[in-house]
C-alpha cells in the first residue's frame, strides 16, 4: 500500500446520503481481472446525467470527496475504492461509511475521515460555493485545514499508523505464524475441510 | 460473565489480542467465487505467498455465469474471470464446484447445502451476503478483495469486535408473511444505516419457528441494514437441517453438544434492542431505491420526506399517493442468495399451481444452485412453473446483479425476490421492487403489484 501522510487537492462535494457501491462502480465494470482500470467507470451511470455535480470542470482532478452519511453501502465490491483512486481520489470525507467500505478504503490507502453533520455540511457549502477550493488533509495530525476551516478528525490508531507507514496487512499477519499455528493446534476436529482436487 | 452469541463465537476464533489493535480472528471456512477474487490471487502470486488452507477454501462460480446455454453464452471477459478463477484454484489445491458441476450455485447457498456451514464457525466471503451463513450460529463476514487475500494467505481476519444488538421477533407470523417480510420489515425500522458497526442476533419465538431457509433470508438481508452480520443461535431445526449433509460433522454426537453451548446467556445485555411482534406484520414491497424504503403491500407510494425520496420516486417513475397494487411489472424475478432455496420455490409454485403468468409479463425462476434446481425437479416444480409460462433457469446470482445476460432493460419494472433495489441494479435504468417469493408469484399472475392473501382466498 502507498503511504498516506498528507494530501491538498480540491474538494468535490457529492450531497447525497447512502451512495451504494453499485453506483460508484456499476456491476458491467466488475469483470477485470487487474486492480486498475476502473476510474472511467467511477459513478458511470450518473455521469451519463445531465449536470452530474463531478463532471462540472470546475472539480476536474478533484482529490478529495465530500458526501453524505453511509457513504460505500451495499455491495462488498473493492473495486469501488480502486474507482475513486484510480480517478484521483484519496480522501473520502463523509458523516458516516458503510462497515465493509470502509474496512477496504483502509487497506487500499483510500483516507476515509468521518467527520460530524455540521463539519461536513460546511466542507459540502465550501466546496459548492467557492468551487476549485482546495483542502489539505493531513493524517499525521489528524486535521483538515483551508482558508477559515481548521478541523480535526479522529481516526483508529492502528490504521492510521498502518496508512502512514504503508504497512501490508499480510505481512504484519505472518509475523503471528506461531499463534496462528497454535490456534489451528487446537481447533476441534469435527469442523469441516474439502479435500484437495488433485 | 454472562456473554451474547455473538461475544462466544467471536472469544473462540481469537488468535491473537494485543491493546490497541483489532483482534486477529481465525477463518474456518473462506468461500471463493470469479468475481472478488481474481486481484487477490494474482496479487498473491506476485508477493510469492501461497493459500495457506486451500482444505479451508470452496470456490464456485455464480455472480457472471449464464442461467441459460451454459459457459459458452457468457461473454469474454466473464469468460476470463471464470478461467482465471480455474487457474487460480488448479494452482492452489482448491476445490471449485465451477459450471457444470452438481455442487454449482450461489455461494451462500451452496456453503449451507452441502453441511459446510455449521454452528460455531467463523465464515469469510468476498461477497456482502455472507451474512446468510449467520442463520447456523456462525460469525459471517463479507469482506473485500484485499481481505480475501489476507484470508487466503493467513486464513485470519483483522477485526474490532462489532457492538451486539437484538432484534427480537415473538408471535406467528400471519398467513401470507414469509421471513423476507420480516427481513424488509427490520430495515424499514431500523434504516439501511441503522446497523451500521453492529453485529445483530434474532431471537424470540418466531426466529424459532423459522426453518433453516428463512432463517437464511432473514440473516441475509441483514447487511441491507448496515449491520457487520446476523445470527441465529443453533437449535434443533439447524441440527435437522445439517444431519446427513456431505460435509455434516462425522463426529456428530461430540458437535451436537458443542452446538448446545452456543446460545446468549441469559443475562448477557445487548448495546441496542429492537422488538418486533410478528402478527403486526404484513407482505412488504420497497417503493424506492434502498431496501429500507418499503411499504404494506396494501397501502400506497409515501409523499417524499425529502430529496433523497423525491430523487427515488423519479426514477421508479411513482407517483406519491399511488396505490401499490396498481404498479404495473414487466419482469418478475424469483431467484438469488436472498430467496432461491427449495422452499421459496415451493411457496413460489403454491401461489402459480393452475394459474397463468400475465401476458404482459416476462417471468423467470432461477434456483439457487443445481442441487436446488433437481430437488425443484423431483417434485415437480418445474411443471408448475414452466406450465404458468415461467422460464426455468440454471443456478446463479442471475437477475439480482446483473453481471450475466440476465438484465432489465432501461425503464423495465421488476418484482424482484432478490436483496438490492439500488439505482441500475439489475440493468441499467431498472426499477426494482424487493418483495417475497409468494408476492413475486402473484404479480407475474396479475401483472402488477397485487396482495397474495387475496389471491390465496
Amino acid at each position: 500500500m502507498t503511504p498516506f501522510s498528507r494530501v491538498t487537492g480540491v474538494v468535490a462535494p457529492l450531497d447525497r446520503s447512502n451512495v451504494d457501491t453499485d453506483q460508484i462502480i456499476p456491476k458491467q465494470f466488475l469483470k477485470r481481472i487487474e486492480r486498475s482500470g476502473f476510474g472511467p467507470y467511477l459513478f458511470y451511470d450518473w455521469r451519463r446525467t445531465k449536470d452530474f455535480v463531478l463532471d462540472r470542470p470546475e472539480y476536474r482532478g478533484a482529490g478529495i470527496l465530500v458526501t453524505g452519511a453511509n457513504f460505500g453501502c451495499g455491495s462488498s465490491r473493492e473495486h469501488a475504492t480502486w474507482a475513486l483512486l484510480d480517478a484521483g481520489f484519496r480522501v473520502v470525507i463523509a458523516p458516516s461509511f458503510a462497515d465493509i467500505f470502509l474496512s477496504n478504503c483502509l487497506r487500499v490507502g483510500l483516507l476515509p475521515v468521518a467527520l460530524a453533520e455540521a463539519d461536513v455540511r460546511r466542507l459540502i457549502e465550501l466546496a459548492g460555493s467557492r468551487p476549485g477550493a482546495q483542502l489539505t488533509v493531513d493524517l499525521g495530525t489528524q486535521s483538515i485545514h483551508a482558508p477559515g476551516i481548521d478541523l480535526s478528525f479522529a481516526i483508529d490508531p492502528f490504521w492510521r499508523d498502518c496508512l502512514l507507514n504503508g504497512w501490508d496487512e499480510i505481512t504484519l499477519t505472518l509475523k503471528q505464524e506461531a499463534e496462528i499455528a497454535a490456534f489451528e493446534a487446537r481447533r476441534p476436529d469435527w469442523l469441516p475441510a474439502l479435500t484437495s482436487p488433485g | 460473565m454472562a456473554l451474547t452469541l455473538a461475544q462466544k463465537l467471536w472469544d473462540r476464533h481469537l488468535v491473537r489480542r494485543v491493546p490497541a489493535e483489532p483482534d486477529l480472528l481465525y477463518v474456518d471456512l473462506h468461500l471463493v467465487h470469479e468475481v472478488t477474487s481474481p486481484q487477490a490471487f494474482e496479487s498473491l502470486r506476485l508477493n510469492g505467498r501461497r493459500v495457506r488452507r486451500p482444505d479451508l477454501t470452496l470456490a464456485t462460480m455464480d455472480h457472471n455465469v449464464p442461467t441459460a446455454g451454459g459457459r459458452e453464452r457468457a461473454d469474454a471477459i466473464s469468460q476470463r474471470q471464470m478461467q482465471a478463477l480455474e487457474e487460480n484454484c488448479a494452482r492452489e489445491g482448491i476445490v471449485l464446484y465451477g459450471i457444470g458441476s452438481p455442487r454449482q450455485g450461489i455461494v451462500h447457498v451452496i456453503g449451507p447445502e452441502l453441511g459446510l456451514t455449521q454452528p460455531g464457525m467463523l465464515i469469510a466471503c468476498g461477497d456482502s451476503h455472507t451474512s446468510t451463513h449467520g442463520a447456523f450460529g456462525a460469525l459471517a463476514f463479507g469482506i473485500g478483495t484485499s481481505e480475501v487475500e489476507h484470508v487466503l494467505a493467513t486464513q485470519c481476519m483483522r477485526l474490532f469486535r462489532p457492538k451486539d444488538m437484538a432484534v427480537t421477533v415473538d408471535g406467528s407470523l400471519p398467513i401470507g408473511v414469509t421471513a423476507k417480510d420480516l427481513a424488509l420489515s427490520v430495515i424499514g425500522r431500523l434504516g439501511v444505516a441503522g446497523g451500521q458497526g453492529y453485529i445483530v442476533e434474532y431471537r424470540g419465538s418466531t426466529v424459532r419457528s423459522l426453518s433453516m431457509e428463512a432463517r437464511m433470508t432473514v440473516c441475509n438481508m441483514t447487511i441491507e441494514a448496515g449491520a457487520r452480520a446476523g445470527m441465529v443461535a443453533p437449535d434443533e431445526v439447524t441440527a435437522s437441517y445439517l444431519g446427513g449433509r456431505p460435509y455434516a460433522p462425522s463426529n456428530w454426537a461430540q458437535a451436537r453438544s458443542d452446538w448446545d453451548e452456543l446460545v446468549t446467556d441469559p443475562d448477557a445485555s445487548f448495546d441496542r434492542e429492537l422488538l418486533i411482534d410478528a402478527e403486526e406484520l404484513e407482505p412488504y414491497v420497497t417503493w424506492g431505491t434502498n431496501p429500507g424504503q418499503s411499504v404494506p403491500v396494501t397501502s400506497r407510494v409515501p409523499a417524499p420526506r425529502g430529496e433523497a425520496d423525491e430523487r427515488a420516486l423519479a426514477y421508479m417513475a411513482l407517483e406519491p399517493g399511488q396505490a401499490i397494487q396498481e404498479i404495473w411489472v414487466d419482469r418478475v424475478f424469483i431467484g438469488s442468495c436472498t430467496n432461491a432455496r427449495l422452499d421459496d420455490l415451493r411457496l413460489a409454485a403454491s401461489v402459480i399451481r393452475g394459474r397463468r403468468v400475465h401476458p404482459k409479463v416476462r417471468a423467470m425462476v432461477v434456483p439457487g444452485s443445481a442441487a436446488v434446481k433437481r430437488a425443484a425437479e423431483g417434485e415437480g416444480l418445474d411443471v408448475v412453473f414452466r406450465g404458468a409460462g415461467f422460464e426455468w433457469r440454471d443456478a446463479g446470482c442471475s437477475m439480482c446483479l446483473g453481471m450475466n445476460p440476465d438484465i432489465l432493460a432501461p425503464g423495465e419494472r421488476c418484482a424482484s425476490t432478490s436483496n438490492r433495489n439500488f439505482e441500475g441494479r439489475q440493468g441499467s435504468g431498472g426499477r426494482t421492487h424487493l418483495l417475497s417469493p409468494p408476492m413475486a408469484a402473484a404479480a407475474a399472475i396479475a401483472g402488477h403489484l397485487v396482495d397474495v392473501r387475496e389471491m390465496a382466498s
